[in-house]
C-alpha cells in the first residue's frame, strides 16, 4: 500500500479570516484590494476583538465583494446602501461591531447622501473605502473621485469634473477619526483600521489601490508594480494635514496619513444622554445593561 | 415557529380614539416593533411621529433616515439583528424603495412597510387619497418574487393588520405590506387595544443545530429557510446575488432557478394559509362587488341601495391583497352575472378579477384617479346595470 507522504501544508496566516471555500476571489493580478483585506485581517487579528461580535457590510463593485470572502457575519447589500444597512446592523444591536468595505463610487458616488449623514450623526461605524479612481467592475466609467484628465470609458477625452478630497469631505461631515493611505501602506492601513476599531464613532479610512486591469492600462501607467511606485514616489505622510488641501491631481502628489481623530459622544450617547434629560426616569434608556 | 405573547410594554390597552396612521404606529409597538427608520412623507408621516413619541417609553430606535432608501436598507440590516422593524411611506417613497424591497425578498429578511397611498403619478396629491400603488407594491422591483400585503379598512383594522403583517412577515421570511390611504390613514375612529395576553405574536423560525453546519438559505419543508441572528457568532453570509444554500453568490441558471422559484413558491404554495377576505351575502348573489380598503366602505351605501331595489349583490372585501384570492373568485366567476371593481385607480387589481374570473363572468371597473372617494351613486349605477 502506498504510503500517504506527510506533508508540509503552507498555510496563509488569515485563513482564519477568509472564507477559503470561496478563494480564489475575483480580482485581477495587480488589484490592491486583496492586500487592503490582508491589513482588515490583520488589524482582526491584533486588535483580539471578539469576532462573533464583528459584521461587515460591502455595497456592489469590485470592493464590494469583499464581504463574501471575510469569515464575519457578513452582508453584501445593494449599490450604495450599505452604510443605511450598516446603521440598521449598528442601532439594532449596539453591541456588535459594524465595518463598511467598499469602494469609491459605492461609498461616495451612489452612497454619497448616506455618508454625509451616517458622518453628521456621528454613527458608530468603521468606514473603510477602497479608491481605485473609477467604476471597475463595470469596466472602467468615470468617478466622483477620478483625477481630472484621467481617461476613463466613459470620459473618452479624460476627465474634466472635480473630483472629492474624501478626508476633506468626511472631516467636514463630523468624522472623528480620518485617515487616507495607499496600497502601498500596508503597516499604516492595518494600524488605521486597528486604531478605527478601537474608537467610537464614525472612523473613515481612503486606500487608494492599483486598478490594473483598466485604469493603469487605459492611461497607460503600467502594471502594478509601476503603480506602486508612482506611491512610492509620490506619496508624503503628512499627519495631521488641513484636510482642505489633500486634493489628488491626475499622477500627482498624494498626501497620506492620519488628519483627524477626535472624540465626539455618538448617535447613540446622544440619543441616550438627550433623552434621559427630555423624559427622565420613565426614559427606557437603550442599548445599555440594565444590570 | 415560536408563539408569543405581546410584552405589554408595547401594548396601549384600553379604548382610544387613533386615526389609521397612529394605529399602524400602535399596532407595531404592540407587535414588539422595536426598530423604526422612515422619512417624512404626507400623508404617512403620522405614523413616524407616533412611533418616535412612544419608543423612548418602551425601549428601542426611532431614527428618522436622509430618504427612503436608506430608511428601508436600515430595516434590512436591523431585521438580520433578531429585531422587528417597520418604515411608513407614501407613493414616492415606495418608489424610491422598490430596489431595497427586492434585497429583502432575495435575503428573505422579514420587515414591514406601510404605504398610506396618496394620488400620483410623481408628487401628484400628496394630501388627498389613491390607491394606485396596488400593482407597485406586488411587482415594482425588479426580477420575480413574492411577497404579502394587506388592506385595512379603518383604524380598528389598521391595528389589527398591522400586527398580523409582522406574523406574516416573521413566518414567511418577506417583506409584508399595509396597503392603507389617505382616508384611512387621516380618518378617526375608535380603536380598542386588547390586553398584551390577548395579542399572539408569531417570531421567525430561529435555527438551533451546531454552528458550523448552519446553511442559511437551506429551506425547511414549508420552503422557509431557519434564521439566525448577527452577532452570535455564526459568521454567515447572505447576499442580493442569486445564492446557494450556503448564501454564496451562484451566478448560473441552475442556482437561480431554485432561489427564485421558492422565493415566488414559498408565497404562492402557502397562499392559503395568508388569504384572508370577508364575503357579505355571495351565495344567490348575481352581482358581486369586489373591493378592499376605502372604497370598500364607500361600497356599502351602493350595495345597501341596490338591494332595496331587490338587486341580489354580494361583496368580497379584500383583506389580504397580495397574494390573491384566486381560487374563490374563480368559484365565484361559475354563479354570477358579474364583478364590479371599484377601485380609486385607472384599473389594478380588475385585472386580476378579470384573470381569475377567465371569460366566466365579467369584471366591470369603475376607475377613479384619485383625490376623492367614489360616489356611491357611480357605483349603484353599475350594479344596476351588471344585474340586467
Amino acid at each position: 500500500m502506498k504510503k500517504e507522504i506527510e506533508r508540509f501544508e503552507e498555510k496563509n496566516p488569515m485563513e482564519g479570516f477568509l472564507r477559503m471555500d470561496r478563494i480564489p476571489h475575483i480580482w485581477c493580478p495587480g488589484c490592491g484590494i486583496g492586500t487592503v483585506v490582508n491589513s482588515f485581517a490583520n488589524a482582526l487579528r491584533k486588535s483580539e476583538i471578539d469576532l462573533d461580535k464583528v459584521a461587515i457590510v460591502s455595497g456592489i463593485g469590485c470592493t464590494g465583494r469583499v464581504a463574501g470572502y471575510v469569515k464575519l457575519d457578513s452582508f453584501h447589500s445593494t449599490h450604495g446602501r450599505a452604510i443605511p444597512f450598516a446603521t440598521g446592523l449598528k442601532l439594532a444591536n449596539p453591541e456588535l461591531k459594524v465595518i463598511v468595505f467598499s469602494g469609491d463610487g459605492d461609498i461616495v458616488g451612489i452612497g454619497g447622501n448616506h455618508f454625509i449623514h451616517a458622518a453628521r450623526r456621528n454613527m458608530d461605524l468603521v468606514i473603510i473605502c477602497v479608491n481605485n479612481f473609477n467604476y471597475a467592475m463595470t469596466g472602467g466609467q468615470v468617478a466622483a473621485t477620478t483625477p481630472i484628465l484621467a481617461n476613463l470609458s466613459t470620459a473618452p477625452y479624460g476627465n474634466f469634473e472635480y473630483p472629492f478630497n474624501l478626508p476633506y469631505l468626511a472631516d467636514a461631515c463630523g468624522a472623528t477619526y480620518v485617515a487616507r493611505w495607499t496600497a502601498l501602506h500596508l503597516r499604516r492601513v492595518t494600524m488605521s483600521i486597528q486604531e478605527a476599531l478601537q474608537k467610537r464613532g464614525f472612523s473613515f479610512i481612503e486606500v487608494i489601490t492599483p486598478c490594473v486591469t483598466i485604469y493603469a492600462r487605459r492611461n497607460r501607467l503600467g502594471d502594478g508594480l509601476n503603480l506602486l511606485k508612482y506611491y512610492y514616489e509620490n506619496s508624503e505622510i503628512q499627519h495631521g494635514a488641513d484636510t482642505r488641501t489633500l486634493g489628488i491631481s491626475y499622477q500627482g502628489k498624494i498626501t497620506v496619513g492620519k488628519f483627524i481623530d477626535k472624540e465626539k459622544p455618538t448617535f447613540l450617547d446622544c440619543m441616550n444622554e438627550h433623552l434621559a434629560k427630555a423624559i427622565g426616569d420613565k426614559y427606557q434608556k437603550y442599548g445599555v445593561s440594565h444590570d | 415557529m415560536k408563539k408569543v405573547k405581546a410584552d405589554p410594554k408595547g401594548v396601549l390597552t384600553g379604548a382610544h380614539y387613533l386615526d389609521g396612521d397612529f394605529s399602524i404606529a400602535e399596532g407595531a409597538l404592540a407587535a414588539g416593533c422595536r426598530f423604526f427608520a422612515g422619512y417624512p412623507i404626507t400623508p404617512s408621516t403620522e405614523t413616524a411621529e407616533r412611533f418616535a413619541e412612544r419608543i423612548p417609553y418602551v425601549g428601542g430606535v426611532f431614527i428618522q433616515m436622509e430618504d427612503e432608501i436608506a430608511s428601508i436598507a436600515a430595516l434590512i440590516g436591523a431585521s438580520w439583528t433578531g429585531k422587528k422593524a417597520m418604515t411608513v411611506t407614501s407613493g414616492p417613497g415606495f418608489s424610491l424603495m422598490m430596489e431595497n424591497i427586492g434585497l429583502a425578498c432575495m435575503m428573505e429578511t422579514p420587515i414591514v412597510i406601510a404605504d398610506v397611498q396618496r394620488g400620483g403619478p410623481s408628487t401628484g396629491l400628496p394630501t388627498l387619497t389613491g390607491q394606485q400603488d396596488m400593482m407597485q407594491v406586488r411587482w415594482g422591483s425588479h426580477g420575480d418574487y413574492g411577497i404579502i400585503a394587506l388592506s385595512p379598512d379603518s383604524p380598528q383594522e389598521c391595528f389589527n393588520l398591522t400586527i398580523q403583517a409582522f406574523n406574516l412577515s416573521e413566518i414567511y421570511r418577506v417583506p409584508t405590506f399595509i396597503m392603507t390611504d389617505e382616508c384611512v390613514g387621516h380618518m378617526t375612529e375608535k380603536v380598542v387595544i386588547p390586553p398584551a395576553d390577548e395579542i399572539e405574536l408569531v417570531e421567525r423560525k430561529w435555527y438551533e443545530g451546531p454552528k458550523d453546519k448552519y446553511l442559511p438559505y437551506k429551506p425547511d419543508k414549508d420552503l422557509i429557510p431557519f434564521m439566525v441572528k448577527a452577532g452570535e457568532g455564526y459568521r454567515f453570509h447572505t447576499t442580493g446575488l442569486t445564492h446557494d444554500e450556503r448564501g454564496y453568490p451562484a451566478i448560473n441558471a441552475e442556482w437561480q432557478n431554485i432561489c427564485v422559484s421558492r422565493l415566488v413558491d414559498k408565497i404562492k404554495k402557502n397562499a392559503q394559509k395568508i388569504i384572508k377576505y370577508e364575503e357579505d351575502e355571495t351565495d344567490n348573489a348575481e352581482v358581486i362587488v369586489v373591493s378592499y380598503g376605502i372604497t370598500s366602505r364607500v361600497s356599502i351605501k351602493a350595495v345597501q341601495e341596490a338591494r332595496k331595489k331587490g338587486i341580489k349583490v354580494g361583496t368580497l372585501r379584500l383583506i389580504t391583497v397580495w397574494p390573491f384570492p384566486e381560487d374563490r373568485i374563480r368559484e365565484l366567476a361559475k354563479k354570477i352575472k358579474a364583478f364590479v371593481v371599484p377601485e380609486i385607480n385607472y384599473g389594478q387589481i380588475v385585472y386580476e378579477v378579470e384573470r381569475c374570473a377567465a371569460g366566466q363572468a365579467p369584471a366591470i371597473h369603475i376607475p377613479h384617479c384619485g383625490g376623492w372617494v367614489h360616489n356611491p351613486d357611480d357605483i349603484y349605477k353599475v350594479i344596476k346595470e351588471a344585474a340586467k
